[in-house]
């Protein structure tokens, strides 16, 4: 599903590497986890992996489902199936929860030559999904993100993900600022979309959520790379101990 | 003072162009009051103060400026499925086919060129009087130009609430028509009116509408202008309230090279409440200015000014607005707000925004700001598949809320938001 090999990113302002030759397989229908001490560089690949500007590919490639994502515009890799949710979810004051929402199912139904929903028909969709999601009309109705609190914006993250049904997902510490429901909940909506043709790519600091979740893969990013891959026991391990072991062992 | 020369010669030569209409005394001895203060004040030059960011020079020369026709092809006329009283202009002369009855419970509607043949009337008290106390402490020669000048209009009296909107629709058919139109509305204790003006309505408009407004009356007013971006128009409203009355005021601007939207309030009654907003878009050669000035001359009023422009492509917004807060208008609340959203860097924004308080216990508040667009929000919303101009047009909406929230009817508000939805998906293509 998502090939990405020997990828290296600074800032485009500053001379700061960020990622240094970073390799990841993540296969289709398959759950990776990405941990990683602060500032190792876990959400700069989100966001170079969504086309964020600020940043600068200075070499290798990531490749979805073998077409090359860093050539394309953030919204054409949407379409294509990619979705991140975001560590810090953007208030957009003045446009509707229920507005946004429509507009990006159907733009990208559009940019797929697919029909576009009708409005009773996504009615019917998005009521139906946020209720699961214990997110309440007033939510729907209220200017995206604006005034939610930081579970509320995250389960937010998890509604557009169910309905735009993308084929890669990718997780920024979607658990983080989540009570224990709520991460509950969260996690639920997750592994109600898990499916033989989507793969995910869960970005996290707590064992916690790979409970719920339960990962194939385990990576531990350190400095820009990919530093060690396991299985689920990777995670226990980082839970129990710390970093300070699995870096002194690959360094 | 006296007026300078050159003022004075660009003034007479734009009057040697026009002829006093003919009608009864009443209505002739108030265009020949309007003549003279034109004369004494001289038409605008780009000297002024009050025309620093905006030329007046085509406002004011004696031929129009020729103004390519706005073909709205396919789109359903803006207001259409309002229940309303029509009545039609065609480059400023009332088109009796396309226009409904003038006969509304509660309201008497009149022609300007009717009532002008009539002895007596109850404009004469109207007729350029509001005009002439929104002359102190700037003057407005375009207005005093069109009092004396303007060849038909639409007199309104109220004296109920009105069941329906009365919808003035204008019609731009000649590429050189030079238009000045003139309405006067008065509301009577208690009434209450909504006008709605649409269309594009000559090369170059000069429009005054006078709405006094007396205690407790309600007075909305919605207008939509601006598609044909050729045409020049200069309006100005005149509004005095009276005790416990209430006025809106919304106009959306789409287009335009010129546009002046002078809007003069004078608050005269304790607890009257004035709202004027405006949402303007406008691209490349645009030029929109709003010109507001609003007198608190009574305790316990509200006044409330809300104006956003989204510029593009080296548009120009103007917005000069003032708030004047009188010795004994006491427990003031006064609200301005100016804002713009720059799409690029050769696009500006020229703002003044005025305080003038001489209460001593009043709540004023404005502001000013120019930005663009927030990157941050706009890459989260191509993170969801909305391709970039999509983003940018929910964005440019978002933006404009603000004004357009201050409609208070809901289904209106929706017309107008539905319309820039429209009109900026159109542009999309
Ligand atoms: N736009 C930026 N400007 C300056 N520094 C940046 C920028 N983006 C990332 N960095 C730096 O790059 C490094 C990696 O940051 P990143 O946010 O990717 O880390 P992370 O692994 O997600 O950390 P955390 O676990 O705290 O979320 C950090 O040192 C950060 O300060
Ligand atoms: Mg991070």
């Amino acid at each position: 599903m998502l090939e990405i090999k020997n990828l290296q990113v600074k800032l485009e302002d500053e001379d700061k590497q960020i990622l240094k030759g970073l390799n990841l397989t993540v296969e289709t229908g398959k759950v990776h986890a990405i941990m990683g001490p602060n500032g190792s560089g876990k959400s700069t690949l989100s966001y170079v992996l969504s086309g964020k500007d600020g940043y600068e590919v200075t070499g290798g490639e990531a490749l979805l489902e073998g077409k090359e994502l860093l050539d394309m515009e953030p919204e054409d890799r949407a379409a294509a199936g990619l979705f991140l949710a975001f560590q810090y979810p953007v208030e957009i004051p003045g446009v509707g929860n229920m507005t946004f929402l429509r507009t990006a199912v159907n733009a990208q139904r559009k940019a797929r030559g697919e029909e576009e929903m009708s409005a009773a028909e996504f009615l019917k969709v998005v009521r139906a999904k946020a209720k699961t999601l214990k997110i309440d009309a007033d939510m729907l109705k209220r200017p995206v993100n604006v005034g939610f609190s930081g579970g509320e914006k995250k389960r937010n993250e998890i509604l557009q993900m169910a309905m735009l049904e993308p084929k890669m997902c990718i997780l920024d510490e979607t658990d983080s600022g989540l009570d224990v429901d709520a991460m509950k909940l969260v996690a639920e909506g997750v592994n109600a979309l898990r499916s033989e043709g989507r793969s995910f790519l869960v970005i996290t600091h707590y064992q916690r959520l790979l409970d719920h979740i339960k990962p194939d893969v385990v990576h531990i990013m350190a400095d820009g790379r990919i530093v060690k891959t396991g299985g689920p026991e990777l995670a226990l391990e980082v839970e129990q101990n710390g970093y300070a072991d699995i870096l002194a062992e690959v360094m | 003072m006296a007026v300078a020369e050159a003022k004075l010669d660009a003034t007479e030569a734009r009057l040697s162009a026009l002829t006093l209409p003919e009608g009864a005394a009443w209505l002739t001895g108030l265009r020949q009051a309007a003549l003279a203060r034109v004369r004494a004040m001289g038409l605008p030059t780009r000297r002024d103060e009050y025309w620093k960011y905006t030329r007046p020079e085509t406002l004011v020369q004696p031929e129009a400026p020729q103004a390519a026709l706005f073909d709205v092809s396919d789109e359903a006329p803006i207001f259409g499925a309002i229940d309303r009283i029509k009545i039609v202009f065609v480059d400023g002369v009332f088109d009796p086919a396309a226009s409904d009855d003038l006969s509304l419970a509660g309201v008497e509607i009149e022609r300007l060129e009717t009532a002008a043949a009539k002895d007596i009337h109850w404009a004469k008290d109207v007729y350029g009087a509001l005009e002439i106390n929104g002359q102190t402490p700037v003057a407005r020669p375009l207005a005093a130009l069109n009092s004396a000048f303007a060849t038909d209009g639409i007199l309104i009296r109220v004296t109920g609430k009105a069941a329906k909107p009365i919808s003035l629709v204008y019609h731009h058919r000649s590429e050189t028509s030079d238009v000045m139109m003139h309405h006067v509305i008065r509301l009577e204790d208690g009434a209450e009116l909504t006008v709605l003006e649409n269309g594009p309505a000559a090369a170059r408009f000069n429009k005054v509408m006078e709405v006094d407004v007396a205690d407790g009356a309600k007075f909305h007013h919605i207008r939509a202008q601006g598609r044909d971006h050729e045409r020049r128009a200069a309006t100005h409203i005149f509004a005095r309230l009276g005790a416990e009355s209430l006025f809106k005021s919304f106009t959306v601007t789409a287009n335009g090279v010129m546009t002046r939207n002078d809007c003069v309030i004078e608050l005269t009654g304790d607890d009257a409440v004035a709202h004027v907003a405006g949402a303007a878009m406008g691209d490349g050669d645009f030029h929109h200015d709003d010109t507001v000035f609003i007198t608190h001359d009574a305790v316990g009023c509200e006044s409330r000014q809300v104006f956003k422009k989204v510029l593009r492509n080296g548009a120009t917004g103007v917005f000069q607005g003032k708030i004047l807060v009188k010795k004994d208008a006491q427990k003031t609340d006064g609200y301005q707000i100016s804002q713009s959203l720059l799409l690029d860097g050769d696009s500006q924004f020229l703002a003044k925004p005025e305080l003038e308080i001489y209460a001593d216990d009043v709540a004023c508040s404005h502001g000013s700001t120019s930005g663009a667009i927030d990157e941050e929000a706009l890459f989260y919303l191509k993170t969801r598949g909305v391709p970039t101009a999509q983003a940018t047009d929910l964005l440019v909406l978002a933006f404009l809320a603000e004004a357009v929230d201050e409609i208070e009817d809901d289904v209106l508000r929706g017309e107008i938001t539905g319309r820039l939805d429209a009109w900026l998906s159109r542009r999309r293509g």
